[in-house]
């Protein structure tokens, strides 16, 4: 727990003077506060009673009061300042970290989590970090300055009434912590069911058209209402239990408040020896003291609850951070000019150790050729992605593009060489031209526009709203085809001499489909192509077929080799024959 | 509002009673500075030792009095809220499942998923906060006014002054930032949704290599958040120092006049420590008062949005036919038939006519947006033709129950959506008491059964949220076998074989011809060769039919199905 405290300090260092600031404001404003009630009690003493009343005396104090109050006023607030400024800055600089680290960690780390996971990484624990850690430390740090200074200051009044308070203070603990503990199990239950109910809502009613079609609603209802129910009940509990924690620490304050004010005035008339005598104005003082004690007690226990879910979160974005990253090469080879060769040379390859997917794979691709990799849906058709463009390193063998061994090769250097469209487009929110341009930010209308007419997405383009400004994200109304087509024109744009297509085959229409087709033909002239290929004009017309089948190349050769040979392949083409 | 609160009505005696203990207990909070007060005067006034321990002992039973009746008021808000709440989910959950397809349209699901989610918590939190702090705030605000006016009214001036300025500057200070919080929520969404395309597109991101301008572009969005962070906090942090401030101050006047009023006779001197108490609660009093008037707002906004999709009813109503004519020579027939979406300008679908045999297959072909879908979506009735007549089985499509005619027309969607829970659970959508030999029949022609079959659990096999674990084409044929369920007299096909592959996808259809001959089929579809062998093809574009026929008369006189075959054709060109 200590070393992640430690570290998320770390991240505050640049700050440090906004945190030296916060512990002094703290130090300082928060005396002067506490030492508000002596002048006010010292004030009452000069009011006795009717024509009893030392005004000058009174006049002196408010006026010191009044001093002190301003005073401690201003450090509070540069206290909340500071602080403020120490929060907020270093939680943005762990931000950048983590969302640096995950543009850094090998593709197979982010594979191997959800989005929704490490999005709530960057997002949701650090927001913790920042209310628990950050925020925390200051309320925590007042609090404890509250405590110790109100002892001090009830001491400087009267030793012997203090210690009464001391003496009762574990009460104050004990009870904030009890009910804490008591909170603590009910309220993880009650978030466990709220993820539940959140979950089953976001599948159901985020599939109501489904549910109405199969009349799931009164099934998805009584499903409904089991949750609800329980949630209902832990809910009030949880609730319930924790707001004790108010009356509770109150009565505990009250009863404190009322033995000051016995003893305090049993000693003002002498009847309790071994104290001595206090006068009215110090009881008020006590009083005062008394009332605002147990105050900062709830709140650190508050606080403690809040570091420790801080902590954990802390853990978790730095598990992020510890991720090992992609070692830099920017010191290798770049690629000045590729031909278009490439070839593979005994390539092995495989997720887990375990189970062996590609072995001893051998291919000459000569530049222009045309690849397409066929076989049944799931057979692992993007494992060729991963390692043609370094996503994952192959463990046995060598690439070879353009006669250098791609692991001499700079990583970004080799990745310009290729074009990819994957059939998951990807968009992101932005202008058209910024989607489009993503490859080429300096890119020039013109050449946007001449890319987009190359590949049929002009047309489309110009009728949105704003043409080339129209903002757009992922789910903004366009169709997948359109969305294709941006991301072919972002290719086209980039007119690298090594392509990756995935042919579309989902929910596009089949004008779109015709343009697709005509615009990868565009974008394939004279170039090295491998397609995921779903047309059978296109597998017919490579120069060389992939036959894969759950990870594995299981046949290699063109359409009449494999026909010859008779065997998945030629199946395939068969049952698909015999149809027309 | 009102549609909302409506389901307090269970639990109109703890929203009474709750808000009274509390006011009981504020009471005796106010009652203690007082008995203080007397201590002061008459116990060390007199010497009275008795006096003291008496009013002590007093002061400790008003201090478990007030305990009590806070637990009783917690105990009844915490029942009461949440009560309410379960109550109100129900009721919405319910509610939401009534509605339509144009009414899913207008809201959107994300909407929906919100207003039972987030909104209900907030009412529900709103509640529970009302009873708890509604009633008390304001009475230790006026109880300690009135109490110190009792005392002296000419002192208690004071705090008819200090109170409207404190509770003035409370107010402009939160007016300023609530607006400044929610920029800042807004930025941070910002930055969630950067982190989420970032991870969404990590290997396109890559292979531009264009990482470096990502990780700057978040730190923008990461600067201009904390930059809104920091500048609202500047300004709410002025909040507490300077009620702080004028609350002192105030005290210090207190003691000047209250020194001139002791001097005069008119107060005691524990009078004077009774108003400097009385000073305190207020302010505490007032800070409560205004988080709570921020709950209440976000609470109110969250009632209204609520209420809002509880007006919102289901503009289709249903008929009472729960059976069909077998005897009936079609399945389905179109009449002028023509359909306008809500807010949309102009139609979907424009005089659409055709008749389809019991048992026949209908194939629908065109462009994206040319209203396919649409076309078929008004068969099981999800939405209502605007002019023209739907019948079913020779009769009017209105005339039949609505969950009935949704019960014989089977759904495949073109997004294959699974649920969370085994394979079995899912297929039985349709029937909750389907036979393992029916699901298994329907995976059978579904193609499913061959990769089912070879699953560690088979029917057991859980599918995770959104079917994650399992490839598109798995899904989809999954989806296909769940519509076969409970012998759907027709049975709708949108487009749902796009990710088989073509083996896969002819050993189907042969499947269905062969297993399913007394089903209507529609099936919508991108390839001419799929719907080669369909009684009635036709070809939409723009929301009109161009072109009813059969494959053959449609090669002759249809020139844009010419156009879609052609195209296709010269793809297969050398077979």
């Amino acid at each position: 727990m200590f070393k992640t405290l430690k570290r998320v300090m770390s991240y505050a260092k640049p700050y440090k003077l906004y945190f030296i600031f916060t512990v002094i404001f703290a130090l300082v404003g928060v005396s002067l506060s506490l030492a508000v009630p002596i002048f006010i009690g010292k004030a009452v003493d000069y009011a006795v009673g009717k024509g009893a009343v030392e005004f000058e005396g009174i006049i002196k104090t408010a006026l010191v009061l009044g001093v002190i109050v301003l005073l401690s006023t201003f450090f509070q607030w540069f206290m909340s300042l500071c602080t403020n400024k120490l929060a907020y800055l270093t939680i943005r600089d762990i931000r950048c970290d983590v969302f640096a680290k995950l543009e850094r960690v090998p593709v197979k780390f982010i594979d191997s989590k959800t989005k929704g996971e490490l999005t709530s990484r960057v997002i949701n624990d650090i927001e913790i970090i920042s209310d628990g850690l950050l925020q925390g430390f200051a309320q925590l740090f007042s609090g404890v300055v509250t405590i110790l200074g109100t002892i001090i200051f009830m001491m400087l009044i009267n030793i012997k009434i203090s210690l009464f308070v001391i003496i009762l203070t574990p009460l104050s603990f004990i009870v904030a912590s009890k009910i804490t503990k008591l909170t603590h199990d009910t309220f993880v239950e009650q978030s466990k069911l709220r993820g539940e109910m959140i979950s089953l809502t976001e599948e159901m009613t985020g599939n109501q058209k489904i549910i109405k079609a199969f009349v799931y609603e009164e099934r998805a209802e009584e499903r409904f209402d089991k949750i609800n129910k329980a949630f209902g009940k832990i809910g009030a509990k949880a609730t319930f239990y924790s707001s004790v924690t108010n009356p509770a620490t109150r009565f505990v304050n009250g009863l404190i408040y009322t033995t000051v004010g016995i003893v305090g005035a049993l000693s003002a008339i002498g009847s309790v020896g071994f104290i001595g005598l206090i006068s009215i104005g110090e009881l008020t003082s006590f009083l005062a003291y008394a009332n605002q004690y147990t105050k900062p007690f709830n709140e650190i226990s508050g606080v403690v609850a809040e570091l420790q879910n801080a902590v954990s979160s802390a853990e978790r974005v730095f598990a992020v951070l510890d991720e090992e990253e992609v070692p830099d090469d920017s010191d290798k080879e770049v690629l000045e000019k590729c031909d278009g060769n490439l070839s593979f040379r005994n390539v092995g390859f495989s997720y887990v150790p375990e189970v062996p997917l590609i072995q001893d794979f051998n291919l000459d691709v000569k530049s222009g050729q045309k690849i397409a990799i066929v076989g049944p849906t799931g057979c692992g058709k993007t494992t060729i992605i991963n390692l043609l463009l370094k996503f994952y390193d192959i463990q046995k063998g060598d690439i070879i593009i353009s006669g250098k061994n791609t692991d001499d090769i700079a990583r970004d250097s080799l990745r310009s060489t290729f074009g990819m469209v994957l059939q998951e487009t990807w968009i992101f929110t932005g202008t058209v031209k910024e989607n489009i341009a993503y490859g080429k930010p300096d890119a020039s209308m013109e050449e946007i526009i001449k890319a987009s007419k190359a590949v049929y997405a002009h047309n489309f383009i110009k009728r949105l709203p704003n043409g080339y400004d129209t903002v757009i994200s992922d789910n903004s109304g366009l169709s997948q085809g359109q969305k294709q087509l941006l991301c072919i024109a972002r290719i086209m744009l980039m007119n690298p001499p090594l392509l990756i297509l995935d042919e579309a085959t989902s929910s596009i229409d089949l004008r779109t489909e015709q343009q697709i087709q005509k615009a990868f033909e565009k974008l394939m002239m004279g170039k090295t192509s491998f397609i995921i290929a779903h047309r059978l004009s296109t597998i017919k017309n490579a120069d060389v077929i992939l036959v894969m089948q759950s990870g594995h190349i299981l046949e290699q050769g063109n359409h009449n080799q494999l026909i010859a040979k008779g065997g998945f392949y030629a199946k395939l083409y068969n049952s698909q024959f015999a149809e027309t | 509002m009102k549609r909302v609160l409506v389901y307090l009505k269970n639990y109109k005696k703890q929203l009474i009673l709750g808000p009274f203990f509390k006011l009981l207990e504020a009471i005796f909070e106010l009652i203690v500075p007082v008995v203080m007060a007397k201590i002061i005067d008459n116990g060390i006034g007199n010497n009275d030792k008795a006096y003291i321990l008496k009013m002590g002992a007093v002061m400790v039973v008003l201090g478990i009095c007030g305990l009590a009746f806070a637990l009783i008021c917690q105990y009844f808000a915490s029942q009461c809220a949440y009560g309410f709440g379960t109550d109100l989910r129900k009721a919405l959950y319910k509610h939401i499942n009534s509605l339509s397809y144009s009414n899913i349209d207008k809201f959107g699901t994300s909407t929906l998923i919100n207003r039972i989610t987030n909104d209900t918590n907030s009412v529900q939190t709103g509640v529970n906060m009302f009873i708890r702090l509604a009633f008390r705030a304001p009475f230790l605000v006026i109880g300690a006014i009135i109490a110190s006016m009792l005392i002296d009214l000419k002192l208690s001036i004071a705090f008819l002054i200090i109170t409207p300025i404190i509770s003035l500057i409370i107010y402009a200070v939160m007016s300023h930032t609530i607006p400044l919080y929610k920029k800042t929520q807004q930025k941070l969404d910002k930055t969630a949704t950067l982190t989420r395309e970032n991870l969404e597109g990590t290997r396109v991101i890559r292979a531009f290599s264009r990482q470096e301008e990502e990780i700057k572009n978040f730190s923008i969005a990461c600067n201009e958040l904390s930059d809104n962070a920091i500048l609202a906090g500047k300004i709410s942090s002025i909040l507490n120092p300077v009620t702080f401030m004028i609350m002192n101050l105030g005290i210090v006047a207190i003691i000047y006049f209250g020194g001139i009023r002791v001097d005069s006779g008119n107060i005691s001197q524990g009078d004077l420590t009774a108003f400097i108490n009385y000073m305190t609660q207020i302010l505490l009093a007032l800070v409560v008062l205004a988080n709570l008037i921020i709950t209440f707002t976000k609470a109110i906004a969250s009632a209204n949005r609520i209420s809002d999709i509880f007006e919102c009813q289901n503009e289709i109503v249903s008929g009472s036919l729960k059976n069909t004519d077998d005897n009936s020579e079609y399945s389905i027939e179109f009449e002028n038939v023509s359909f306008m979406y809500e807010g949309a300008g102009a139609n979907s679908l424009e005089n659409i006519n055709f008749k389809i045999k019991k048992g026949g297959m209908l194939g629908i072909i065109g462009g994206t947006g040319s209203g396919k879908s649409t076309l078929a979506s008004l068969i099981p009735r999800f939405y209502e033709a605007n002019s023209g007549t739907v019948t079913i089985f020779g009769k009017d499509i209105k005339e039949y129950d609505s969950e009935y005619i949704r019960k014989i027309v089977g759904n495949v969607p073109q997004k294959a959506v699974l649920f969370t829970g085994s394979v079995r659970d899912n297929m039985k959508w349709a029937d909750a008491d389907a036979s393992d030999e029916e699901i298994i029949r329907a995976l059978k022609i579904a193609q499913a059964w061959e990769f089912v079959e070879k699953l560690p659990r088979k029917l057991d096999t859980v599918i995770s949220q959104g079917g994650k674990n399992l490839s598109g084409g798995q899904k989809q044929r999954i989806a296909i076998a769940r519509a076969f369920i409970g012998n759907p007299k027709i049975v709708i096909l949108d487009d749902s074989t796009s990710a088989l592959d073509y083996a896969t996808d002819f050993a189907f259809r042969k499947a269905i011809k062969e297993n399913l001959k007394d089903t209507t089929i529609i099936m919508i579809s991108q390839r001419a060769t799929s719907l080669k062998d369909a009684d009635t093809i036709i070809v939409m574009d723009d929301g009109k039919a161009v072109g009813t026929g059969t494959h053959e008369s449609l090669l002759e006189n249809c020139e844009v199905y010419n156009e879609i075959y052609n195209s296709q054709l010269r793809n297969r060109e050398g077979e």
